[in-house]
């Protein structure tokens, strides 16, 4: 993980600026919900090591767009591509182990199961791939992966209720037990929808903070983000989608003063 | 969370050891410690076994998938089949019998888990259920050739047995299982089914414990975070079916070694359900609580079912007459042939107080001696998953 996760710099990246290469390409992407374009000629290249956002009103298309991009939801038209890789038409389980990681709107953990166990299961996909019949050696034995899981819980704050149920955790701390999910896995890409809403402002910051030191590590994101101050504060990029398109695209302080974002956005009001 | 809590609730190789031991112990010595209960002959004691091992399979499916097949019987049946045809054409050695009944089993499991496991919840349920009455219909009338139909499948004097033909002259009589020369009837036949259900706890327990064993828990517990965190669930739901579907076959077959017999009313879908609820009884996804289950429904069938009127009234007899036959009135529904209600109620009461089975049971227990012990409680302790030991 975070090797990464203990979100110390990933090796090559320390001191060095982004590289800027699109690892991720959204190529002109259309899906339509029975006549009604939920996305269209929806164009989108991500950089290397860089983190962009997708700002837009409700209903804009943002989680579509996102489920389009981890196989959730196959596109009409239009390709997705990874590093390299086409990842249209490919099951979610493959679109991970091809490096790419999502973190959802509502968290998706496992909620029976124990925090340590929750890291234990990225930990061992990224181990062992996506089916392994590994039934006679117990988990318990296997130190690397514990010693990796216990690392991921710390560097998200949760280390003391590594042992607590997580469906009893508070939303902010499924939400960090989420992203550790995620990080522990060291993705190449990381997608973050709506990272932070539901959130006090103590636990926003803690996440920003968090996410700053992710970005830092190197880490390719891309974030679906209401609250621009989170926003703001983390991207370098910035996309604003409207009734299914992009309508504008540019660094934070390009997007916030174009008018059109401002009509779209903000229906118009001055700021 | 120190030190000591850490190791209180995490299984170690050496509990787990201790556990296994103490489990075959335990089994072994069966024909000691039920006769105070009157369960010690060996009829009783060879379907605890088996009904053990079948609920021991159930439980890797329900229990650590919570895919909740109502069609286990099916497997029940083939498994009774297998061997009592390996019992005809090849040998009356058991182990044969045995490995044939986990096999076709298994096959069978194959086709009906790659099939069902296309949906889950409800729907996945009636599959099976649907699947496992076709098993019994198509036992009746299609496969009459295989089942011998309503009159089952028995041994017979003209069966050509080869691998025995090969080594010995057909005795006189119809034959019964041997292991290597050894009768299987009575103790003997209890100590090979107690045998195998020690083996098949075995591997029950490494499963549990191991990374599959956890990633099955994981896809009951959210199979979407499963597949974005790149695992492909589906041949772990086909693996864990198919080897439920062989632990079920094996029973199958040991129910045959020791009455070398099968008939399609072993799989029909109060076959299927008693094993759920033997399962819910001790306690799903737990170890052992399947094998309490079992244990518990077959010695209530054996005893609630033995009752009948006349035995009552003499139980009674110390009562005044008219007080005698108000009691017998009030109890004779729920034994004998209607012990089914005691088994209803009982169900009842578990599923309402205990949701965890017995199993609950004895950790609230274990919980009360401990909090005794220490004086007070940890709050935190409440929170914090023990994960089962048995």
């Amino acid at each position: 993980m975070v090797d990464s996760l203990s979100l110390a710099k990933r090796e090559d990246s320390i001191g060095n600026a982004p590289t800027k290469n699109a690892i991720f390409d959204v190529h002109d992407v259309h899906k339509s919900f029975a006549g009604l374009h939920a996305l269209s000629e929806v164009n989108l290249k991500v950089g290397e090591r860089t983190t962009h956002a997708i700002i837009g009103p409700n209903g804009a298309g943002k989680s579509t767009l996102l489920n389009v991009c981890v196989g959730r939801l196959a596109p009409d038209s239009g390709t997705v591509t990874f590093d390299g890789e086409t990842l249209t038409g490919k099951k979610p389980y493959e679109i991970n182990q091809a490096g790419v990681a999502r973190v959802f709107q509502t968290p998706e953990i496992f909620s029976d199961l124990n925090l340590l166990e929750n890291l234990l299961m990225p930990a061992l996909s990224k181990r062992d791939g996506s089916f392994t019949f590994n039934a006679f050696r117990a988990l318990n034995t296997q130190k690397d992966i514990l010693q990796k899981a216990e690392h991921a819980l710390e560097d998200v704050g949760l280390i003391e209720k590594r042992y607590e149920h997580a469906g009893s955790l508070s939303r902010g701390d499924k939400r960090r037990l989420e992203l550790a999910m995620c990080l522990i896995q060291n993705p190449k890409l990381l997608l973050l929808d709506e990272p932070t809403a539901g959130m006090s402002r103590h636990d926003t910051n803690r996440t920003i903070d968090l996410l700053v030191r992710i970005k830092e590590s190197g880490m390719t994101i891309i974030v679906i983000e209401h609250d621009m101050h989170v926003v703001f504060s983390l991207a370098d990029h910035v996309s604003v989608l409207a009734q299914g398109k992009i309508i504008a695209a540019g660094t934070p302080s390009e997007v916030k003063g174009s008018a059109k974002v401002q009509e779209a956005y903000l229906g118009g009001a001055p700021q | 969370m120190n030190m000591s809590a850490r190791a209180k609730i995490q299984t170690t190789p050496a509990k787990d050891w201790i556990l296994f031991i103490a489990f075959s112990i335990v089994i072994l010595t069966m024909p000691l410690w039920t006769m105070p209960i009157g369960a010690s002959y060996p009829a009783l004691l060879q379907k605890f076994a088996i009904y053990g091992i079948f609920a021991i399979g159930f439980n890797i499916l329900f229990g650590l998938t919570g895919y909740l097949s109502f069609g286990h019987a099916a497997f029940l049946g083939v498994g009774s089949y297998a061997a009592v045809w390996s019992f005809k054409l090849f040998t009356m050695n058991a182990i044969p019998a045995v490995i044939f009944g986990v096999i076709f089993s298994g096959l069978l499991a194959y086709l009906v888990g790659f099939i069902c496991l296309r949906r889950t919840g409800i729907y996945f349920s009636i599959l099976t259920l649907a699947f496992a009455q076709m098993c019994y219909r198509l036992a009746y009338s299609v496969l009459t050739p295989i089942t011998n139909g309503e009159t089952g499948l028995q041994l017979s004097g003209g069966d050509p047995r080869i691998i025995d033909r090969m080594f010995f002259e057909a005795s006189p009589g119809l034959p019964s299982p041997r292991l290597f020369g050894y009768e299987l009837g009575g103790y003997a036949g209890f100590y090979f089914c107690a045998v195998m259900m020690i083996i098949t706890f075995f591997i029950a327990m490494r499963i549990t414990r191991s990374p599959f064993g956890m990633k099955l828990k994981a896809i009951r517990s959210n199979q979407n975070r499963m597949n974005y965190i790149g695992f492909h669930t589906r041949p772990y739901t086909q693996m864990a079916f198919v080897i439920s579907g062989m632990f079920a076959g094996l029973a199958g077959a040991l129910l045959a070694v020791t009455d070398p017999l099968a008939g399609a009313e072993r799989m029909t879908w109060t076959a299927s359900g008693e094993v759920v609820l033997m399962t819910i009884l001790g306690g799903v996804g737990t170890l052992i609580g399947p094998v309490l289950g079992a244990g518990a429904i077959k010695y209530f069938e054996n005893i609630f079912s033995a009752f009948n009127e006349n035995l009552l009234h003499n139980t009674f007899a110390i009562l005044p007459d008219g007080l005698e036959n108000i009691v017998v009135s009030a109890i004779s529904p729920f034994v004998g042939n209607g012990w089914h209600l005691t088994l209803g109620l009982i169900f009842m009461a578990v599923v309402i107080f205990l949701p965890g089975g017995f199993m609950e049971g004895i950790t609230r227990i274990q919980r009360y001696i401990d909090r005794k012990r220490n004086g007070s409680v940890d709050s935190k302790t409440e929170n914090e998953k023990e994960p089962n030991h048995g």
